[in-house]
Order: C-alpha cells, then structure tokens, then sequence
C-alpha cells in the first residue's frame, strides 16, 4: 500500500528524517570515541544514555529543581557515571584480551538495565514536557516542533566543538596519539589514565545531551530505553567508520533518514524499520569494512 | 587486596546459589496445608503498568477470600518481563519449581499465548485475565478466561467509529509485534468494512514496534491520507507516544482503541494530548452491575483510598482469583485436572465485571463492553455497548 506523495508530505518526511538522525549521531560520537581510543564497543553508552533520561527526569518532576540547572547536574552526573564505569570496570581489565573487556561491558549494560529497573520500576515515567521545545508551529502545511530544529543544531555545534577539542588543544592531541599507538604515547610521558577518563567524560556527557533532547522529543523514560536507541547509534558509529567522529555523524544522519523515507516510501514495511539499520549495515561493510569515513590508520579518536 | 576480594566474590556465588536451591525441595501443594497459585504477569518491561493492575486486583481478592478448602492460598507472583520467552519460562517455573495448582494472567495476549503450551502439556489451568485474543483459549483445554474477546471489541469499536463519529475514512497503527494489536486491528477493519461496505475505507495502515519511541514516520503518512478517525490498539505507552506525536504533526482525527490504553501511564505520559481518547474496556467502577462488582469497588477504595478510578483490569484480576477459588471449590480437592474439570463448568459466576458462564472454548461469554474516554486526565465512562 505505497501512499501516493505529496511534496508536503516528502518535505515532512525529511523535517523527522533530520532530527531522528542527528540523535543518532550526539549518540553515536560517544561509542566512537571510546572506540578511538580503547578499541573497545562501550556496549554500556546506550545504557548512560538511560541513565541521563532518569536524571533528568528526578532532577525536574521529582526534586523540582529549575530545568537549567537540572541539565547542568545531568551532564555532571551522566560524565561522573561514565568516568566511573571505565574506572571500575574497563581500567583493570585494560592489559586483558580485548574479548574481556568487551564481556565487561555487556555486564555494565545489564547491571544499570537491572539496577534502574529495581530502582527506578519497570514503568515509564512521563518526563516532564517543555511546551517552548514541543509546541509545533506551522508553515504552509508542515509541521515544526521547535525540539526538532534544536536538535540538528546542538548537533552541529558539540561535533564542531568536538573536532576543535580534538584537533587543536593539547588533550585533544594526547587522545590522537593514545589512538594511534597506546604504548608508544605512553613511553612519551603522556598520562594515559587521564587522557581515557576524559574520553570517557567528553562521551557520556554528549550521551547526556543526546538523551535530554531525546526525551523532550519523546517524553518516555524506561530502564530499556537505551537498548535499540544503542544499538542503532552504534550502527551508525559503524557505518560512517567506528573511531572517527565525522563519520558517527553521518552515520547517524544516514541511519536517520534512511529510516524515516524508507517508511514514507514503503509503509507497509514499517514494521522492519529496525531491520533496515542492519540492512544498511551489511551493505557497507561488504563494500567498504572501514566504514564510510573509516581509513586504517588515521584520525581514530 | 586481590585476594580479599576473590574471596568475597566466591562467598557471595556460593550465597546467591544456596538461595538459589532453597526454594527448590517445596513439595507439591496438593498434600500441604497450603494451595498455591500462580500470578503470572508482566512487572518489568513494556507492560509493566498493566500487570501491575492486575496483580493489585488479585491481591485484593486474596486478602478477603484468603481460604480455600480450609487451606490457606499462596500467591506465588511471577514476572514474565513483557517478553515472549520470558513468558514460557515463566509459567514453566511456576509450574514445575513452585507446584502451583493454578495460573492467573497474563495481562497482553502474545505472552499468554506464549505459555499455553506450557499449562496444556503440564496440565495445569490458567485463567487469563484480560487477553482479548482468541488464539489464548483455541486449541488449548487448559486455558480459561474472564474477559471477553476482541472479535468482539473490533465490532463495537467499528461500531463507534461509523455510528458515533461517523467516520468514512479510517487508518490504523498497529504494533506488529503483538497478536493482541493485530488481532484486533483485523477484527476492527472487518467490522468497519462491513458497516460502511467499502473495502478501502481503511485508507492507511502503519506498524511499529514495541518499545519504539518515533511515530513522527508512520504519522506523516497517515496525515496525507486524512482520516476521519484513527484506531491505534496497542501498548499505553507507544500509544501515548503517538498521539502526542499525532498532534505536533498537525493531525486533528480522533483517536480510538482497545482496553490496553487504561493505565495511569497512558494519561501520564501523553498528558493533555490524549484528552479525548476514546476506548472500550471491560468494567466501569462508577456503575458496577452486579453484587461482587459493588463489594470489590468498596474494597478497592479502602485499600487504595488516593485513586482517582479502577482500571478495568483490576477487576478482571479479582473475578479470576474469585472464579479459580470457586473452581477449586466446586472441584472439592487441589487437584489441577480436578480444578479445570471445575472451571470448564462454571456457570453464572457472579463476577465484578458481571456474570460468567465458561463456555465450550473455554471463554467467558460477554456480549458487554464499556466506552470510556479521558476527560480532565481521567477515565471517564461514556457508554456501555451490548452486542447480541
């Protein structure tokens, strides 16, 4: 049953193709710069991601504290959770086979799954709405939420940010040479602990705002929320060339729109739209298994 | 500081497995002084809220008919985690690891379903509470129920998109993933299309699945093909989720669906986006029709005096317990085989969500569904529908 289309409809289609996407890719940096650095896939991230949602929720509807600064302690406590969890339960294993470490982080995943759904109960929780971000205003036939405009620029704005962390200041090249050759960086004095610390830190936090954009987008929180959000950002990470952050974004922005057309173009398949991430997967990495940006040994943070 | 915490470690394996055993030597219930049944229902997950409604409707009917036979019952509560194999292991547990004589749940048909094997092959009952589809009880001798059947529901809610709403153009979203949602969708679309004899007066249909959270795809579709009405059944939460998202897009159609969308969350969740929503369910705890239903209404309000209604479900949780008790009753003995032998004959079981008389599918033969809708964040009734 394929909808004949409008403009206006295609139009709209790409307006959600667009905000879906760049959440992917606030998401999808954090997995690739651990990744960068660590070579490993922080299986957790989707489940900081959750983590930030709670946070946020307890900070505004439970303990009434002012939105702006909720967001602040959110970042704060999402950035302390992932410094943590590498501190706990990635730094001892980090001279151990890869395979461990990776299990070290599905264990992670589970733990805060289960701990949130102890703490916080299997229900969803309405995260709190802000009518600024979600009250759609209209031009011709099509409908803007403000949230969906902010998203891609928030987006823009932390990638940007991000590359001139990485590129241009003295941490910043501490992580390139961390990525290129642990060792090696090691031998040059370079303080290895911190510099992952901050990777860790830089990640959750864009794993804070993705999930604070996220939930006033859809105002859900529930300890599973992370899960398929985590997955996909991390196929996104794959697809644009895991260890490189441009291609995060883009993966993110492929993933996004590919999603959302393929519904708009054949909505009686919208029902596999979780398949089409894998799909999409498959196909480059049979084409291109670096990934679209992804070069063997350069620019890996 | 190695060692110390190696040691720690082994202790506290050795201490999760020897709890782990300690259920493991209970005898079966028949002999003891006790006769436990099973709660199965979906406490985490997706579901969480539904189940939990109903295991509040069950623990209420135990704490006033806490004795059976002279023997004390046990509700023994197991989480199926909204999840389809967790729902197998689950009834299986309760089966073989607890000894219980009878199961009550599940809330959401695909996870009933997904134990009916389970309680047919282990011959134990199982009564569920508000599976609406007709799969739970086909086939399967050992699976009873207290709700009635989304055949049923398709109809009267067709009905009430054609007569009420005079809707001409309908479009449906169903969540894939869930034989109830699309079980029902099809009974709706075939009540509708007979009412209006048009076989494409369904003008959109769009899935998704559940857990998603991004409906703004699937919406955008269903604007362009501009219904009268839009049928959504599935989970409370996706389908908060869509109606806000419904209406950021513009669309202005009503919203209507099935007896899943009575939770808190729904209303929470969706927030003033689902004033309006209208959807069939199975009891209205303003105006209880029989005995039983004005007893459990005054019980519910002194159990849990801050509520603002009784969700439906409830007092299906509670008419099960009540129905299974007077099964075993009748049966004269714990025996399961005895207790569905029992269940298959009840008869004018005076229930809180009305009479119920079992019948050969082993289904609670109603032919009355309730309309409510949210007005002020609450859910208020609206109309009571009987079909012949």
């Amino acid at each position: 049953m394929v909808v004949g289309m409008t403009m206006e409809t295609f139009l709209q289609q790409l307006i959600n193709g667009l905000s879906v996407g760049s959440l992917y890719a606030l998401i999808a940096i954090g997995y690739t710069m651990v990744y960068g650095i660590l070579r490993l896939i922080n299986f957790a991230h989707g489940d900081i991601f959750m983590m930030a949602a709670y946070f946020t929720y307890f900070g505004i509807a439970v303990f009434v504290i002012p939105w702006y600064i909720t967001f602040i302690i959110t970042i704060g406590l999402t950035m302390l959770l992932g410094v943590t969890i590498e501190r706990v339960a990635y730094r001892p294993l980090r001279d151990a086979p890869k395979t461990s470490l990776l299990i070290s982080a599905i264990g992670v995943s589970f733990l805060l799954e289960n701990v949130a759904t102890y703490l916080f109960s299997g229900k969803p929780q309405a995260f709190p709405e802000f009518p600024l971000m979600t009250t759609p205003f209209f031009i011709g036939g099509l409908s803007f939420q403000p949230v969906s405009i902010v998203i891609p620029i928030v987006a823009f704005v932390l990638m940007s940010a991000l590359l001139y962390i990485i590129n241009k200041t003295k941490i910043g090249m501490a992580m390139r040479a961390v990525a290129v050759d642990y060792d090696t960086a090691k031998l040059m004095g370079i303080k290895i602990n911190g510099v992952i610390s901050s990777t860790f830190a830089i990640g959750s936090a864009l794993a804070a705002v993705g999930a604070i954009l996220w939930c006033m987008k859809y105002p859900s929180v529930l300890p599973l929320m992370g899960v398929v959000p985590g997955l996909k950002c991390f196929i996104a990470a794959v697809i644009g060339g895991i260890g490189n952050v441009k291609g995060a974004v883009l993966g993110g922005l492929i993933l996004g729109f590919s999603e959302v057309l393929m519904v708009a173009f054949f909505p009686a398949l919208t029902g596999y739209r979780d398949a089409i991430a894998f799909v999409i997967l498959i196909i480059i990495l049979l084409f291109l298994p670096n990934g679209l940006l992804g070069k063997k040994y350069m620019e890996k943070v | 500081m190695k060692k110390t915490l190696s040691v720690l470690l082994s202790l506290a394996l050795v201490v999760t497995m020897a709890a782990g055993c300690s259920g493991g030597t209970t005898t079966s219930s028949e002999d003891s002084d006790v006769i436990k049944i099973g709660v199965f229902e979906p406490l985490t997950g997706a579901n969480a809220a539904g189940g939990e409604l109903e295991v509040e409707g069950v623990e209420l009917a135990n704490q006033l008919r806490p004795e059976v036979l002279g023997k004390k019952v046990e509700l023994v509560i197991a989480d199926n985690k909204s999840d389809k194999a967790e729902a197998t292991t689950a009834a299986a547990r309760l089966i073989e690891k607890d000894k219980v004589v009878a199961i009550l749940g599940s809330w959401g048909s695909s996870l009933s379903i997904a134990a009916g094997d389970v309680v047919k092959t282990n011959q134990i009952p199982a009564v569920a509470l508000s599976a609406t589809n007709p799969q739970v009880t086909a086939g399967n001798d050992y699976y009873f129920r207290v709700c009635f059947l989304d055949p049923f529901q398709g109809t009267v809610m067709a009905n009430y998109a054609y007569k009420n709403l005079n809707a001409k153009k309908v479009a449906i979203i169903q969540e894939v993933s869930n034989d109830y949602s699309v079980g029902l969708a099809k009974f709706f679309t075939d009540s509708f299309t007979k009412l209006t004899g048009d076989p494409s007066s369904i003008v959109a249909t769009g899935n998704y699945n559940t857990g998603d959270q991004d409906f703004n795809g699937i919406l955008t579709n269903i604007k362009a093909a501009n219904p009268d009405v839009i049928f959504a059944p599935g989970n409370f939460t996706e389908s908060a989720l869509i109606i806000k998202q419904a209406r950021a897009l513009g669309i202005t159609a009503p919203f209507i669906g099935g007896d899943t969308w009575e939770t808190n969350e729904f209303i929470t969740v969706g927030g003033a986006d689902v004033e309006g929503a209208v959807m069939s369910t199975f009891f209205d705890d303003t105006n209880p029709l029989t005995e039983a239903g004005k007893t459990f209404v005054a019980e519910y309000k002194k159990a849990y005096p801050d509520r603002d209604n009784i969700a439906a479900v409830t007092a299906l949780g509670y008419d099960g317990y009540m129905m299974t008790l007077d099964a075993i009753e009748r049966a004269g003995s714990a025996d399961p085989v005895a207790i569905r032998d029992a269940l298959a004959a009840t008869k004018d079981f005076e229930g809180a969500t009305g009479m119920i008389t079992i019948d050969e599918n082993g289904d609670a033969s109603k032919n009355e569904a309730i309309i409510k809708t949210v007005k002020n964040g609450i859910f208020t009734y609206m109309d009571s529908v009987t079909i012949d």
